[in-house]
């Protein structure tokens, strides 16, 4: 019979007051082992204060054939950065 | 280098995406799980990584052989903490494995019947305490020559597992040598381990890089696609021309008379190791082979109940956390 452990993402705080930032993946039978097993496994040099972890089975993914049209609105957008406006240097730090 | 001999699958696809795939490769991307790749690139990598993860696993059955014995209670902790790393390296490795669609259970089971290979070297055994301190600066020595430009791979999980591998290794070549440094200046007897060492250990670590680059016949297809950074003479040269100084550092002998510096290619003459040695150690005949391969049968038997009761405890907490809904 087929009973594999499932798969877990892996997310850590590296430091206080930064995101969580994805590390890895591990298989751990259930959330409190795959928390224990990710402490092991990625952060034995000091390397997080916090410990996400989240089942691979319930992440959606954007496809990476969507890539043009899902990101194209964004580029045809110039406007929304702050470079896009000239603003005269008399009118002081903006 | 861990990954020795893999095989590279021929690809039979629309040109038109292989030269696509190709480009993105050339320039530099990374390729990511859910991006078209070739076949036999998904295959030649689940093969690649598969025989380093396992590499990696087997690998602690050499130096566990001394956690128990080492000869003082920091020697112990300091080998403890250097074989745990290299379990992490293991599982590092198969995840990034498992992003090609392949399981942990079918990679392990592969390991465990002879399918997937490991490196040669953990079929040699290690005899004397000294032997801590050859793996760790030949041994580990060796694997960093290989996983350095690894992290420049052209596959992302794969690439990303490389780099944090290559920040602990570190630590794993210092302490070995760390060990050889004490040996080697230690009493007469100590001294002599130490040469003994380097003798059995040298020759080995040398097939680390795989066969001559005139009978490797997959290298080029497998460069292309930027998962083998190096032929397996430069690392070789390479990890010879740093490794000498730090021998004789030692005050130690590598074990090979045709041993010359070269000023013309700027680096040393050596002598290649017995190929027919490293073939027939590959085939399965190695000193450890058997050894190894029953241990890690034996933990993967043994701990079959443990998996499976973990399991069946995971599914009694959800039903209970379910009723209680
Ligand atoms: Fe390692
Ligand atoms: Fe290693
Ligand atoms: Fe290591």
């Amino acid at each position: 019979m087929k009973n594999e452990w499932p798969l877990w993402e892996v997310f850590i705080r590296g430091q206080h007051g930064l995101n969580h930032r994805h590390v890895g993946s591990l298989h751990a039978p259930d959330a409190e082992m795959a928390i224990k097993n990710a402490r092991d496994v990625y952060t034995r040099r000091n390397e997080g204060v916090s410990i996400w972890v989240v089942e691979a089975a319930h992440i959606t993914a954007s496809s990476p054939s969507d890539k043009g049209p899902l990101y194209e609105p964004s580029e045809s957008k110039v406007y929304r950065h702050p470079t896009f406006f000239d603003i005269p240097d008399e009118a002081g730090h903006m | 280098m861990y990954a020795q001999m893999v095989k590279s699958e021929a690809t039979a696809e629309d040109p038109q995406k292989l030269a696509a795939f190709q480009a993105r490769i050339d320039a530099g991307e990374k390729i990511e799980p859910k991006d078209w790749m070739p076949e036999g690139y998904r295959k030649t990598l689940i093969r690649q990584i598969g025989q380093h993860a396992h590499s990696e696993i087997v690998g602690q059955l050499p130096e566990g052989n001394w956690i128990t014995r080492a000869p003082t209670l920091e020697r112990k902790a300091i080998l403890l903490a250097k074989v745990q790393d290299e379990a992490g390296h293991g599982l590092y490795l198969y995840c990034a494995a498992e992003t090609l669609g392949v399981s942990r259970d079918e990679l392990t089971e592969m390991l465990l019947d002879g399918r997937m290979k490991y490196s040669s070297i953990f079929n040699y055994p290690t005899l004397t305490w000294a032997d801590m301190g050859a793996v760790g600066w030949l041994v580990d020595g060796a694997a960093i020559m290989n996983q350095v430009p690894l992290q420049r791979t052209s596959y992302g999980p794969y690439s990303r597992a490389m780099i944090r591998i290559c920040k602990e290794e570190s630590f794993h070549q210092r302490q070995g040598y760390h060990i050889m440094m004490k040996m080697a200046q230690g009493t007469p007897a100590q001294k002599k381990m130490a040469q003994d060492a380097l003798n059995r250990f040298w020759y080995p670590s040398l097939m680390m890089f795989g066969p001559s680059d005139k009978d490797s016949v997959h290298s080029a297809q497998s460069m292309k696609w930027k998962i083998k950074m190096n032929t397996n003479d430069e690392l070789r040269q390479k990890f010879v021309d740093q490794t000498v100084p730090q021998a004789e550092f030692l005050g130690l002998t590598v074990p090979d008379d045709t041993l010359r510096w070269n000023d013309d290619k700027g680096g040393y003459d050596f002598a290649e190791p017995d190929w027919s040695e490293f073939f027939d150690v590959i085939q399965g005949n190695g000193p450890c082979n058997t050894e190894r391969l029953a241990a890690r049968n034996k933990a993967w038997d043994d701990g079959a109940w443990v998996r499976e009761g973990l399991m069946a405890h995971a599914a009694k907490k959800r039903a209970a956390k379910l009723a209680a809904e």
